[in-house]
């Protein structure tokens, strides 16, 4: 009686594990591909609440440490993906109050130069709405676009496209 | 039969290209020009070595040869080779036509340089119509010896509009960005050249980003962005003093300048509002007008000939499109119905062709489109992949763009007509912006 309760238990454990253990691998799989450099990394775990922000966490809060908002094609739709950092960062902007950043709005090399100035700022700009939604100050935040000018890698080709279209956050002030 | 003459006139031509002038423009560090393209219908015309006949030293310049390259890049006409030039007449007197009806020549252009005095040159020429046996054209010209190849783009322009009844426009100048280095190290210049690419002359050197040249009509002032203060900034630079003046660094982005026709504003695009508009600024007060209030991005303006209009690009209608807008503001009228995406908007002088960087997928062309007619006509003018910033010349005979190759920028030349385009490609480095300047002022 006990060793098959403890077996019908040890098995539906056992279905338990293995479907956490699928879910958690299935996630790891849909997550965004490894970022090129440790500072891009997208960060699906939520910014402590507990605790205050301090210049140091900006090197190792692992989420802080998100300082790249990548972008779809002549999008400027904030993905999901990047939410986690909005409210890190903006946590961050409300813990430091004296911290000041620029976000630097840049653009992929197609079409005109022009309307790739227009579009990084356009992006700047849904980065800079996301930090005051999440409760960061618009006054401590500069936009900044260079368009297509400052590109991080310049292949003609999707996966440099895809680096390029992109904000940086910059604390100009920690 | 046909296409054999067209790749001979072709290969000819390319011939040319390659012993002639590449080698003197490299020499300094120039564009270097090379022909794609071939226009077997081209106008064939003898251009005859003109000797010097002076005492003193002969001039550096051979001023033939300049104004063989001119109207052979102009794609309107195709010079004679040098072996087939069998007889070397150097005025009219000298010319026995058989010889060049023999060699099917339509036109013929001979002359002589001499000592002028004071180490300056004259030279004569003679244009004739081979076929009426008539003297076209019959004047002489006098420089000094570092003018020489101003006097040849002039006398190519002399021709162009006699045969052809258009302003040549060989004596112009162009204005183009270069960038060489990577990643931080990157240095930008913005950069003068003749229209032939030879002559280069640095008008800015800067660490950071440099984009929208625009001439003053007079030819003597850029008009520029650059991100030295950190943002974009507009400012307004005299091409021979080097002096400038800073024009816009308001909150956000200022950029895309371009002159009235009258040289006494500047359209631009300013988002102090938060939004990129087209804002009209008058040189003399500063005073701003704001053209457009839209949701959009509306950028890149260019005034009308007439300077009563402006045309510029907006994506207020979902993708970026061309609209004209009266330029003391007013509603907008979208230009543009065919490509998904159209931009960078440059008018020819006649205010009749426009030319755009137009977008479909993945690919960009320069296109142009033709209001002259009953209904718009639109001409593809490039081939892709990445075309963008066309300028027309100011007789509108050819339009200058930006393209890429690999992973560096050239710039191409192409006949309205889309038959002949040739490369400009800067020896070490990238090439974009380019933006061809006025017509110059007779001396």
């Amino acid at each position: 009686m006990n060793a098959t309760m403890n077996t019908a238990t040890r098995v539906l454990m056992a279905a338990m594990l293995c479907t956490a253990a699928v879910a958690c691998s299935k996630k790891v799989k849909e997550a965004p591909p490894p970022p090129a450099t440790p500072t891009t990394a997208p960060v699906t775990e939520a910014p402590p609440t507990a605790g205050v922000y301090g210049p140091g966490d900006l090197d190792t809060d692992a989420c802080l440490r998100t300082r790249v908002v990548y972008f779809d094609y002549d999008q400027d739709a904030l993905r999901p993906e990047f939410q986690a950092a909005m409210a890190c960062h903006a946590k961050y902007l409300r813990d430091r109050p004296s911290s000041r950043m620029t976000l630097e709005g840049n653009a992929d090399e197609r079409g005109s130069r022009e309307y790739n100035l227009g579009l990084g700022e356009r992006r700047g700009n849904a980065v800079s709405s996301a930090l005051q939604a999440n409760g960061g100050s618009g006054s401590q935040v500069t936009v900044v676009s260079y368009g297509e000018e400052r590109p991080t890698c310049t292949e003609s080709n999707e996966d440099c496209w895809a680096k390029n279209r992109r904000v940086e956050i910059v604390y100009t002030a920690k | 039969m046909t296409r054999t003459l067209r790749r001979l006139a072709s290969s000819l031509v390319l011939l040319l290209f390659a012993l002639l002038p590449i080698t003197a423009f490299a020499q300094q560090q120039g564009l270097e020009i090379d022909i794609v393209g071939g226009n077997a219908a081209a106008l064939p015309i003898a251009v005859v070595p003109m000797p010097f006949q002076g005492a003193g030293a002969a001039p550096g310049t051979d001023v033939s040869s300049i104004i063989r390259a001119d109207l052979d890049r102009s794609g309107q006409f195709r010079s004679l080779p040098d072996r087939d030039i069998v007889e070397h007449p150097t005025t009219g007197s000298e010319v026995n036509y058989p010889t060049w009806r023999l060699l099917k020549q339509d036109f013929l252009l001979v002359g002589r340089v001499k000592d002028a005095g004071d180490g300056g040159y004259r030279v004569e020429y003679e244009l004739f119509d081979v076929a009426k046996q008539q003297r076209l054209l019959g004047f002489a010209m006098t420089a000094r010896s570092n003018a020489m190849r101003d006097v040849a783009h002039q006398i190519a322009d002399a021709v162009y509009e006699k045969i052809l009844g258009v302003r040549g426009a060989f004596w112009t100048r162009i204005a183009y960005v270069t960038a060489a280095g990577v990643g931080t190290g990157t240095r930008y210049a913005l950069m003068v050249a003749d229209a032939d690419g030879v002559n280069p002359q640095t008008v800015v050197r800067s660490a950071v980003p440099l984009l929208s040249p625009a001439w003053s009509p007079d030819g003597r002032k850029l008009a520029y962005v650059s991100f030295e203060r950190g943002n974009s900034s507009i400012y307004i630079q005299d091409i021979s003093t080097g002096a400038r003046q800073l024009v816009a660094s308001f909150r956000g982005i200022n950029s895309g300048p371009a002159f009235s026709p009258d040289g006494r504003q500047l359209a631009l695009t300013l988002s102090k509002s938060g939004n990129p508009e087209i804002y009209v600024m008058d040189l003399g007060s500063k005073a701003l007008r704001q053209v457009t209030n839209q949701i959009g991005i509306d950028t890149a303006a260019v005034f009308s000939p007439d300077g009563g209009s402006l045309y510029f690009m907006s994506d207020r209608g979902g993708k970026p499109q061309i609209y004209q807008a009266p330029a003391g503001g007013g509603s907008a009228t979208r230009i543009s119905f065919q490509g998904s995406y159209n931009a960078d908007p440059s008018i020819s002088y006649d205010g009749k062709k426009i030319a755009v960087a137009q977008g479909n997928g993945n690919n960009y062309r320069i296109a142009m489109l033709d209001l002259s007619l009953g209904s718009p006509r639109w001409s593809m003018l490039s081939p892709g992949s990445l075309d963008e910033s066309p300028s027309f010349a100011p007789n509108a005979s050819m339009v200058l763009y930006a393209a890429r190759e690999g992973s560096r920028g050239v710039l191409y030349a192409v006949s309205a007509d889309a038959r002949v385009r040739q490369r400009l490609v800067l020896a070490d480095g990238d090439v974009r912006e380019p933006a061809w300047g006025p017509y110059r002022q007779q001396r």
